[in-house]
C-alpha cells in the first residue's frame, strides 16, 4: 500500500456522524478507500446511503467527524476555509446533479469562469475553453446561456467547466439522475471518452445501472459502510 | 469578471430590477426637488433680509460688534479697502457711521438709529432706493435725511418737515443737528420702521464729531451662500486690528431659522429614503435568498467569498446608482425650468405671503450639492444594505447551500 506514486485519493477511517441529540447517523462509517490515477469509479448505493455524504468529504466540501483524506498525498483535514476553497479550485472538478452553470454566463464563459479564478492567462484560456468544447461536442452552442441548452448539454458543459481547471480528479454527484436514459449514457460515454483520451480521473455517484456499467470500478455503500468494491474482470474486496 | 457577472445579474430580474430602480429615480427626483426649492426658498430669504440692513459680511474695528459705541470707529484705511476689494467675490465695500441718538420734533422723542451712508453706493448691499415711499432719496452731498415711515408717523412728521438729532458723539463730545426730511422709507420690519434714520456719511462724521471715521463696511458680495468662505478669506486678508463677520453672527436668528428649515426637509427625507431603503431591501433579501444554491456552487468550484461578496455589492451598487444617475438626470430640466422660472404663489396665499412680507414666488436653487447628495445618500444606502448579502455569503457552507 506505501508509496504509491499515482495515487490521487486516500481516506482512512472516515466517519461523518451527524447528531441531533436524539439520534445520531452515521451517514459515513468507517470508510476506507483508494483510488489510483486515471481510474474510472461508479459510487453506488441506496438513497440515503451516503454517496453524497462522502463525496462532499472527498472534496473538501465537508468536514469528517473522524478519519482523514488525502489528495496525493495531502492531509486536506488540515486546510482552513479559504484554503479549502483554493484547494478545490485547483485540485478538484465537480459536477452536482443539476444547476452546475451560472444562468448569467454562457456555455464558453461557465468552462471559462474557473481558469479566471485561476488567473490562467487569455490565450491559454481560449485555447483550453476551445478544445473542451470539442470534445463535448458543442462548439455551436458556445454563446448559449444554460437556460437555452438542454439538460444533456448543460450537464456536458458542467462536466467541460470541471475539466477546465486540470483537476486531479473529478467529483461527481449523481450527474445523470436529472436525464433521461438515453442522453445520461451519451454524457457517460463523453465522461469515458474524456477518461481515456485525458487520462482524468472520475469518481461519480449513480443509482442507474446503465451507467455503473460503464464504470471499471463500482464502490458500493450501504447506510454509509462500502459492502463491495468491484473491479472489471476481478473482484477486490468483500466486506 | 466579476462586474460583468454583476452587471448581468443585475439584469436578471428585470421586471424586479426596473421597480427597484423606478422607486430610487422617483425618491431621488422628489429629493432633488424638495431641496431645489427649498434652499431657493432660503436662498431668497437670505437674500432678502440681509439686503434690508446688515449685507452679507460687515468689517469693524475689531471689538465693536461686541460693544457697539463709536468709540469703536475706525479711521478711513485705503490699505484695507484694497484688500477687500481685491478678493474676487467681493463687488463693492461700502461705509456706514451709525449710532443711537433721539430724534425730536415739537414735544415728541425717539430713539433712533442714526445712520451715515454712502447714498450712491449704499443701494448695492442695501436696496434702500426702492424703499423711498415719498420725497426723493438723498444725495451724498445733502444736507438732509431720510427717516423710516413708522419713525415719522410717531414724531408727526412728513417730508419736508424738520428732525431734531440730539446725543453723544465720538469720544463723548455732545452732537446735536438739525435737519430738513427728504424722504421716508418704508421697513417690512416693524422694528426698523420704527426707530431708522439716514443722512449722508459726511454729514453724520460731521454730526458725531468723527472726521474720516466709520463703524461697519458692509460688503456685496458674488453670492451669499459663499458668505463662509468669504469671510475666512478676508480676515486672512485683513490686519487684525479688524474683524470680519458674516451675516451668521450679524443676524444668528436669521441662521437659526434657516438651519431650522433644513433640517425640516432633511427629517422628511430620511423617512423618504427609509422607505425607499425598505423597497432595495426587498430587492436585495430576494437576490440573495433565491441564490443560495448558486452561491454554494461558485464557492464548490472554487470562488473565494470575498469575490462573491464583491459581485453582490456591486450588483447593489450598479442598480442604486443607475436609479440615483437616472433621477439625477431627469430633475436637471425640471429643476432647471423653475430656476428661470419660479412658481408664482396666486391667490388668497399670495395676499397672505406679501401681508407677512414674504415673496410670493417659489425658486429653485441649482447648486451642484444638491444634485450629487443624492447620489451619494441611494449609495450609502446601497453600502448598508449590503451588509446582509455579506454577511449571508459569510457563514455560507456549499454544503448546507446545495442542500436546501
Ligand atoms: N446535514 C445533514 N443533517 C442530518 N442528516 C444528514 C445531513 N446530510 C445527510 N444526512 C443524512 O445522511 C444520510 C446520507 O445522506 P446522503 O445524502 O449522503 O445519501 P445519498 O447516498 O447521497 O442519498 P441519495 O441517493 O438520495 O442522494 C442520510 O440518511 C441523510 O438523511
Ligand atoms: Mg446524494
Amino acid at each position: 500500500m506505501e508509496g504509491h506514486k499515482d495515487r490521487v485519493i486516500r481516506t482512512e477511517g472516515l466517519f461523518k456522524v451527524y447528531d441531533d441529540g436524539a439520534v445520531s447517523l452515521k451517514a459515513v462509517n468507517d470508510v476506507s478507500l483508494s483510488i489510483e490515477k486515471g481510474e474510472f469509479t461508479a459510487l453506488v448505493g441506496p438513497s440515503g446511503s451516503g454517496k453524497t455524504t462522502l463525496l462532499n468529504l472527498i472534496g473538501g466540501l465537508d468536514t469528517p467527524t473522524a478519519g482523514k483524506v488525502w489528495v496525493h498525498e495531502k492531509d486536506i483535514s488540515g486546510l482552513k476555509k479559504n484554503q479549502l476553497i483554493d484547494f478545490r479550485l485547483y485540485n478538484i472538478g465537480f459536477v452536482f446533479q443539476a444547476y452546475n452553470l451560472v444562468p448569467v454566463l454562457t456555455a464558453r464563459e461557465n468552462i471559462e469562469f474557473v481558469m479566471l479564478l485561476q488567473k490562467v492567462g487569455k490565450e491559454e484560456r481560449n485555447r483550453r475553453v476551445d478544445q473542451l468544447l470539442g470534445e463535448i461536442g458543442l462548439q455551436d452552442k458556445a454563446g448559449k446561456r444554460p437556460a437555452e441548452l438542454s439538460g444533456g448539454q448543460q450537464q456536458r458543459v458542467a462536466v467541460a467547466r470541471a475539466l477546465a481547471s486540470k483537476p486531479q480528479f473529478v467529483l461527481a454527484d449523481e450527474p445523470t439522475a436529472n436525464l433521461d436514459s438515453k442522453t445520461a449514457e451519451n454524457l457517460l460515454d463523453m465522461m469515458a471518452k474524456l477518461n481515456m483520451d485525458e487520462g482524468m480521473t472520475f469518481l461519480f455517484s449513480t443509482h442507474d445501472q446503465r451507467v455503473i456499467d460503464r464504470a471499471k470500478r463500482v464502490i458500493t455503500l450501504v447506510d454509509g459502510s462500502i459492502v463491495s468494491d468491484v473491479t472489471r474482470e476481478k473482484t477486490t474486496i468483500e466486506a | 469578471m466579476i462586474f460583468k457577472l454583476a452587471w448581468r445579474n443585475t439584469w436578471r430580474n428585470r421586471r424586479r430590477t426596473y421597480i427597484t430602480m423606478a422607486s430610487i429615480v422617483f425618491a431621488v427626483l422628489l429629493a432633488i426637488l424638495l431641496n431645489s426649492v427649498k434652499e431657493g426658498i432660503l436662498f431668497r430669504m437670505q437674500e432678502n433680509v440681509v439686503s434690508v440692513y446688515t449685507g452679507a459680511i460687515q468689517v469693524h474695528k475689531k471689538g465693536y460688534w461686541e460693544e457697539q459705541t463709536l468709540d469703536n470707529t475706525m479711521a478711513h484705511d485705503s490699505t484695507v479697502m484694497n484688500a477687500l476689494l481685491a478678493h474676487t467675490s467681493v463687488q463693492e465695500v461700502v461705509g456706514r457711521l451709525e449710532s443711537f441718538m433721539l430724534a425730536a420734533s415739537g414735544t415728541y422723542t425717539k430713539a433712533s438709529m442714526v445712520v451715515g451712508i454712502e447714498p450712491e453706493k449704499e443701494h448695492l448691499v442695501t436696496s434702500l432706493d426702492k424703499k423711498v415711499i415719498s420725497g426723493t432719496y438723498i444725495h451724498k452731498d445733502d444736507e438732509g435725511v431720510m427717516i423710516s415711515e413708522g419713525l415719522a408717523e410717531y414724531l408727526k412728521l412728513a417730508v419736508g418737515d424738520t428732525l431734531v438729532l440730539i446725543g453723544q458723539g465720538y469720544r463723548g463730545v455732545s452732537a446735536a443737528g438739525k435737519y430738513p426730511i427728504k424722504a421716508l422709507v418704508r421697513f417690512a420690519s416693524p422694528e426698523l420702521n420704527r426707530r431708522m434714520v439716514y443722512l449722508p456719511l459726511r454729514q453724520a462724521q460731521y454730526l458725531f464729531g468723527a472726521e474720516d471715521r466709520m463703524t461697519a463696511l458692509v460688503l456685496d458680495i458674488d453670492n451669499i451662500n459663499d458668505t463662509d468662505r468669504v469671510e475666512r478669506g478676508l480676515q486672512q486678508a485683513v490686519d487684525a486690528r479688524y474683524e470680519v463677520l458674516g451675516w451668521k453672527t450679524l443676524m444668528p436668528g436669521l441662521h437659526q431659522v434657516i438651519e431650522g428649515e433644513r433640517a425640516e426637509n432633511v427629517i422628511f427625507l430620511f423617512v423618504l429614503y427609509l422607505l425607499i431603503a425598505f423597497g432595495i431591501f426587498g430587492t436585495v433579501l430576494m437576490m440573495t435568498l433565491e441564490r443560495q444554491y448558486e452561491f454554494g456552487v461558485l464557492m464548490a468550484i472554487g470562488m473565494k467569498r470575498l469575490r462573491l461578496s464583491s459581485v453582490v455589492v456591486l450588483e447593489n451598487i450598479m442598480i442604486s446608482t443607475l436609479g440615483a444617475l437616472l433621477g439625477t438626470i431627469l430633475s436637471i430640466p425640471v429643476v432647471g425650468y423653475f430656476y428661470k422660472f419660479p412658481i408664482q404663489i396666486t391667490g388668497e396665499l399670495r395676499e397672505t405671503y406679501e401681508k407677512f412680507g414674504f415673496e410670493p414666488t417659489f425658486y429653485f436653487s441649482i447648486e451642484p450639492w444638491i444634485f450629487y447628495s443624492q447620489a451619494i445618500v441611494v449609495l450609502c444606502i446601497a453600502l448598508v444594505l449590503s451588509v446582509f448579502p455579506v454577511f449571508k455569503i459569510g457563514r455560507l457552507e456549499p454544503v448546507r447551500a446545495m442542500r436546501d
